[in-house]
């Protein structure tokens, strides 16, 4: 019999089965989280089914990330539901501000190796990076989860994406996500995990590693599963006091396909609209005018990508004529992080509209939408219709290297021509 | 197809209530869809059926509007799971041969899924819904599944 995948493994761990893949398992969860997009909704299902009480509180977190302070009226009556229900049941709640709900489950040390975490948000996938099944649900199965701690899983097949070489100057994870995403389809990779291998991986540091954790569900994938390293060991290591035990893919596990994914020969990228698998090589776009940039988001709002972002907008010394800048920092770790490196200060010189920690601008619900007729560059996962709050703007997706570039040009413009 | 063309994430932020969302259903495809929806009415798709955003209200917005069924040539997970846990029967099957306005019927036997086209003349086999999966279809969704059982108590295997 052949060994197993890391899907496989967790999952067997967290179901007391020999699970392999295609089989459906009952699972033991470690963590559970939702989000002010989808608690409101779980609490009613968790009291349909007749919940009274949590299977455990210190399990369970609720973050309010997607509406901002100033949402409308009715929004903030959903907030204050989270509140009260987290309140009675003692469940640990981050406000408004403190960030984004991936972001958090990764800084608090709730995502470590070999852990099964589920939240009621699509991108909950971004805990692979740390070597965790992570993945997203609706909110009524988070309230099956809330009631008894369980989940049902169908164990998935998975897709070894080995990535060679070593990355060039100017292009980023994110540019191997869209790549991935151009490679595979939006559907690509469904009920699959993509687990990441090989020496650029390896290379990766956990920030970037998170983009491509993150992105794995824009390919339709339920999991993005990198190994367990040094760096896993170091982002961890003040994090949490548990001990922490990697787990490894066996050397003769079955994948159903193997991507090889050279990135010393791949050039920056662009998702056009309205599709995340809609992608080209900057070349092939361009020169298209930009009206607003977004920086920011659960997939390109790190210190990392801020500083990546900052070099080229330092350089240029100021914002290209009729472009706004919106900036969005993850979590407020991030933002303290960018305060005291100064970096906060430095995109508020250039004129950057600075919002509080969240989703921001990302679904168009705690952040400036764009207007009719505006072409956005954003570090999201998204850009389908609509996304950011108005279906008459169009989104394109890029690195924030990119991002920054078209910010000082007011134009789609390969990053690469404005470093060095 | 994703969520956020389903019902719109900015809109769902006034309220979860789906019978007001209703009238929004697919507006950002084609906003005259939302009016035309029948009860009993089939909704028949092509491939990546509910990709994107996870939010559960995709799936209550569809039913609020008197769909009980989505056939599609594939799903995304997170709307499959969903749509099962609400009643919101998901057919994953070969679509392209079914017209607009053709009369369907969907018929559960155990975990087989059968489509028989009244208009075409012809049936379609859906894939086919394991255990526990059945069980939850069978309760009406997880909500009456879990008034039952409070628990996970099949053996899934």
């Amino acid at each position: 019999m052949a060994g197993k995948t890391i899907s496989e493994k967790i999952l067997s761990m967290k179901s007391g089965h020999n699970a392999r893949a295609g089989d459906l398992v009952i699972c033991a969860v470690d963590y559970a989280m939702a989000t002010d997009g989808s608690a409101p909704m779980a609490i009613d299902y968790f009291e349909q089914m007749g919940g009274t009480t949590l299977f455990d509180p210190q399990r369970i977190t609720f973050v309010m990330d997607h509406y901002s302070s100033s949402a409308h009226q009715a929004t903030r009556s959903l907030q204050q539901k989270m509140r009260d229900f987290a309140l009675k049941h003692n469940i640990f709640i981050h406000e408004i501000g403190e960030g984004i709900s991936h972001q958090l489950m990764l800084e608090t040390g709730r995502t470590r190796p070999g852990g099964l975490l589920i939240g009621a948000d699509s991108h909950s996938v971004t805990g692979g990076a740390l070597n965790a099944f992570a993945t997203g649900v609706g909110s009524s199965d988070l309230a099956a989860t809330m009631i008894c701690g369980q989940i049902w899983l169908k164990v998935p097949h998975t897709i070894k994406v080995i990535l060679d070489g070593s990355f060039p100057d100017g292009v980023y994870a994110k540019d191997v996500a869209l790549a991935l995403a151009e490679r595979l389809g939006a559907d690509g990779a469904s009920y699959q995990t993509l687990e990441f291998h090989g020496p650029a991986a390896d290379a990766m540091e956990i920030e970037d590693r998170i983009v491509l954790s993150n992105m794995s569900v824009e390919m339709g994938a339920k999991a993005g599963i990198f190994c367990a390293d040094h760096k896993t060991f170091e982002y961890l290591k003040d994090r949490t006091t548990e001990t922490l035990i990697p787990v490894e893919a066996d050397t003769d596990a079955h994948y159903v396909s193997k991507i090889v994914l050279d990135v010393s020969l791949l050039e920056p990228r662009i998702a056009l609209p309205h599709a995340v698998d809609n992608v080209t090589p900057v070349a092939g776009v361009s020169g298209t005018s930009i009206q607003m940039v977004y920086i920011g988001t659960c997939t390109g709002g790190r210190v990392r990508d801020f500083h990546q972002a900052l070099g080229i907008l330092e350089a240029a010394g100021r914002l290209a004529p009729g472009v706004q800048l919106v900036v969005t920092p993850a979590s407020k770790e991030v933002e303290m992080q960018l305060q005291q490196d100064g970096t906060l200060e430095k995109l508020h010189r250039l004129g950057a509209t600075i919002t509080a920690a969240g989703c921001g601008s990302c679904c168009g619900t705690a952040g400036p939408i764009p207007a009719d007729g505006v072409n956005v560059l954003s570090t999201a996962n998204r850009n389908f219709k609509a996304r950011m709050g108005n279906a008459r703007a169009s989104i394109y997706l890029g690195s924030p290297a990119a991002c920054a570039a078209a910010a000082v040009t007011g134009r789609i413009t390969d990053p690469r021509k404005l470093q060095n | 197809m994703n969520t956020d063309y389903i019902i719109s994430s900015s809109r769902k932020k006034e309220t979860p209530d789906a019978q007001q969302l209703k009238r929004y259903l697919l507006e950002t495809i084609d906003p005259s869809f939302a009016a035309s929806v029948q009860p009993h009415d089939l909704l028949v798709a092509g491939t990546k059926f509910g990709c994107g955003s996870a939010m559960e209200i995709a799936v209550s917005v569809l039913l609020a509007s008197g769909i009980k069924a989505v056939l599609a040539r594939s799903f995304a997970r997170t709307f499959y799971r969903n749509a099962i846990n609400n009643g919101l029967v998901p057919v994953e099957c070969e679509t392209r041969g079914i017209h607009e306005g053709d009369r369907l019927i969907v018929s559960l036997d155990e975990g087989a899924v059968i489509v028989t086209n009244e208009t075409r003349g012809n049936e379609l086999a859906g894939s086919p819904f394991p255990a526990i999966i059945l069980d939850l279809v069978t309760a009406g969704g997880l909500v009456q599944y879990f008034k039952i059982h409070h628990n996970f108590v099949a053996s899934p295997q």
